[in-house]
């Protein structure tokens, strides 16, 4: 039991990171219908811009309060990603709009391995790890017993900024002239666009707000396991993009949802059965969705229009 | 992009605003990244370098790049656009009789190829030449061909292709290892087990269209690289499995001993011998490939396939069995990934799960969208040029000369090779070569079409190629 509510409480951390990730790949595929291939490297991007703030702010800087550090480390990370995945769109993907279908998918991937390239050109091959900082741990269970089931202070912290930017971005989408144009732009761009929305706007947005909880995960992914690498983007990528599948892609409860679902799954797969195939499991899970549950679980069934 | 009205003069003030803002634009996209370098220092810390210089230059690139593209090449383009364009025809003429010598002159310069190789280089060099820029490129060339059935006629877009690549190769390797089987028994063998994992991985996912199944096979690559990594019993996991037997000249190995190849027929030994009779297999299995798709395309099953790329409701309101046409796409599509991949084992003498990644299917996917989805010559031109480009990458030491010895133009190769993909995609959505030959014509309009060709009509040598 105390097993299970660790890898309960180490599931939601890593399932709120995925989670974040996957309503940029929901978000994404909601509006204009593409797999955003490059999202999870987006992501990678986001962690290492959070990594040489955080350099900044410690060593150029010697800012000591961990709070405000890692509150400024947020900001800029989220900006500065938000502007790299604007360029992307903007480049790579809006003049291929109303290209046919698979377009816009080839130059995704072409993106994605531009993105991880620049970053191991730039910043070089090797693992960058951040010195260990804000160990401190609570321990939930009473003394005595046999096995500590603990909280740290980092899960706390992912579990909270996590928890603020969905209800601020909850808000945005579904209260906001942004949000509202947002979803009449998912419904029927014509329609939008006759209606007086500016469409490349709302998309350009759509991606910057997609980029920006990117760097949230990348922010809390950096600081939860300390380590980043160029090559950091695709799995998580791919598992936030079965998020998003799992959860029914298009919406966004269901992205949240289904990444908590996908990091519960992952750590319990570890803890229970084997570490090395937890990946397997992951990749399993999206194929059987897909072939039983398409839809997914809180998604639109695809109706075919001849 | 912008649409600037056809201005006789150069409209500079325009210009210079538009470089302004992309260079602003640049440098906060490289502010971060390349402006700052993480280094470890001697306690193996993380700390920050800066690069000013770098950075400057290049946002300086970017902003020159952006001046030269506002100020005279979008003009110019806008100004083509305008002109009247009633030399289209003609122009469609010219450039398919020209698409029509490519083929048989590429054909001729593969077939020469080695022996073009070595007489400039001669021995000692050719084996190289033709190990990384023959064989290297037909593999791609192979395996973008048999991809080609999948997503060019069926339109069934694949990212897990080199999972049945891995499957030929590791069916070859293991065999061959384990039941000393040679070359040319496992050939077809290794063919009919991708085959027959491309019905099994095809059948659960023949529901999903697009971008759904193109997630699904990406996994299903995925899920067959973790198996030959974790298996590690059978697989030997990431050591991978070495000294793999070479193919064999119908028995006759490529070797130093008296039975060897080039003491048989009285030559002198080189391992160049054992290169280009590799060579000579590749383009072998490549031909057959593409033959292949040419009469297949003729057949039912290949209308059907490209019916059902076209309409997959027409197509089964038509009666045709999408279940059936799918499977088989997929099925024909991996058998060829399996012949490439036991050649690829036999090869390299060593394979790993290393040679099986994700970015192999992408490169695979890039090359038959690149070349124009269902062109046989498009396919192959992409992979001379994503394959040939950045195998040239490794050939260029002299750029030290130019950015000093720490230069290493190899570490370049990946990203220049996702930076065109996005370029070309850009520059032309539909493939370096994006007519199609017309799967079937009526025996008199196509006579009738010679005969307008010669007249050249515009209307109907234009309708034949749009």
């Amino acid at each position: 039991m105390e097993v299970f509510i660790q890898q309960l409480i180490n599931g939601i951390t890593l399932g709120s990171i995925y989670g974040l990730i996957a309503i940029g790949y929901t978000m994404v595929f909601g509006i204009i219908g593409m797999v955003n291939f490059a999202h999870g490297d987006v992501f990678m991007v986001s962690a290492f811009i959070a990594l040489i703030t955080l350099l900044l702010l410690t060593t150029w800087l010697g800012i000591g309060s961990f709070a405000l550090a890692l509150l400024i480390v947020l900001i800029v990370s989220m900006l500065f990603t938000s502007l790299v995945n604007w360029a992307i769109e903007r480049t790579a993907y809006r003049p291929l709009r109303g290209s046919f279908r698979l377009a816009p998918l080839i130059s995704a991937i072409g993106m994605s391995i531009f993105l991880s390239n620049f970053v191991q050109v730039a910043q070089g091959p090797r693992v960058k790890s951040i010195p260990p900082f804000f160990n401190e741990v609570i321990v939930l269970t009473p003394e005595g017993s046999g096995y500590e089931v603990v909280i740290s202070y980092k899960q706390i912290v992912v579990w909270a900024v996590t928890a603020a930017l969905l209800l601020v971005f909850w808000f945005v989408v579904t209260k906001t002239a942004l949000g509202r144009a947002q979803r009449a732009c998912e419904q029927d761009q014509k329609m939008a666009a006759l209606l007086g929305i500016d469409v490349d706007r709302t998309i350009s947005i759509t991606f910057v707000i997609a980029a920006a909880l990117a760097a949230v995960a990348g922010t809390m992914y950096l600081m939860y396991y300390g380590v980043v690498s160029f090559a950091d983007g695709f799995v998580p990528g791919v598992k936030a993009f079965t998020a998003a599948v799992l959860g029914g892609i298009g919406s966004l409860p269901g992205a949240v949802i289904g990444g908590l679902l996908i990091g519960l799954i992952e750590t319990m797969w570890s803890a229970y059965f084997s570490i090395d195939y937890k990946d397997v499991a992951a990749f399993s899970i999206l194929a059987i969705t897909m072939i039983f549950l398409p839809q997914g679980i809180l998604g639109r069934p695809d109706v075919e229009k001849v | 992009m912008e649409a600037s009205p056809p201005a006789s003069r150069v409209d500079l003030a325009r210009a210079l605003r538009q470089t302004a803002i992309t260079a602003l634009i640049a440098f906060g996209l490289l502010l971060p990244l390349i402006g700052f370098n993480t280094v470890q220092n001697i306690r193996n810390e993380l700390v920050l370098e800066t690069r000013w210089p770098l950075l400057a230059a290049l946002v300086a690139i970017i902003a020159a790049g952006r001046f030269l593209h506002a100020a005279f090449i979008a003009p110019a383009l806008a100004r083509r656009a305008l002109r009247p364009r009633q030399e289209d025809a003609k122009r469609v003429a010219t450039r398919a009789r020209r698409l029509r010598w490519l083929t048989p002159f590429t054909l001729g310069f593969a077939l020469l190829y080695p022996a073009l190789v070595l007489s400039i280089v001669g021995t000692q060099g050719a084996v190289k030449w033709i190990d990384n820029f023959g064989v290297q490129i037909l593999i791609y060339v192979m395996l973008g061909w048999g991809l080609n059935i999948v997503v060019g006629l069926a339109g069934l877009l694949d990212l897990g292709y080199v999972a049945f690549y891995a499957v030929g190769a590791y069916s070859y390797a293991l065999l061959a290892h384990n039941f000393g089987l040679s070359f040319w028994i496992l050939l077809p063998v290794a063919g009919c087990l991708a085959a027959f994992w491309g019905i099994l991985l095809g059948f659960p996912v023949l529901r999903l269209r697009g971008d759904y199944l193109a997630i699904v096979t990406l996994a299903f690559g995925e899920i067959i690289r973790l198996i030959l990594i974790n298996w590690v019993p059978v697989t030997n996991g990431y050591a991978g499995i070495s000294g793999i037997p070479r193919p064999t000249f119908f028995g006759i190995a490529f070797n130093a001993s008296d039975e060897g190849f080039a003491a048989r027929f009285g030559l002198e030994f080189s391992p160049v011998y054992r290169t280009i009779f590799l060579y000579y297999l590749i383009l072998a299995l490549a031909l057959v490939t593409a033959a292949l798709t040419v009469r297949l395309r003729r057949l039912p099953i290949g209308r059907a396939w490209e019916a059902l790329r076209e309409d997959e409701i027409a197509c089964r309101s038509l009666g045709i069995n999408t279940t059936n046409t799918k499977l088989t796409a997929f099925a024909m599509g991996a058998m060829f990934a399996g012949f490439a991949g036991s050649f690829f084992a036999a090869r390299q003498g060593f394979i790993s799960p290393e040679s099986f990644t994700f970015m192999e299917s992408a490169v695979i996917v890039a090359i038959v969208v690149l070349g124009g989805m269902g062109s046989l010559l498009g396919v192959a031109i992409a992979a001379v040029i994503m394959i040939g480009g950045t195998e040239i990458m490794r050939e260029l030491d002299f750029l030290k000369v130019v950015f000093g010895s720490a230069f290493d133009p190899t570490q370049y190769r990946m990203l220049l090779f996702g930076f065109a993909m996005v370029l070309i995609m850009v520059w032309r959505p539909r493939g370096l070569i994006a007519t199609r030959e017309p799967s079937t014509l009526l025996k008199t309009s196509r006579r009738a079409l010679l005969r307008e060709q010669k007249t050249t009509k515009p209307s109907l040598a234009q309708e034949r190629h749009g």
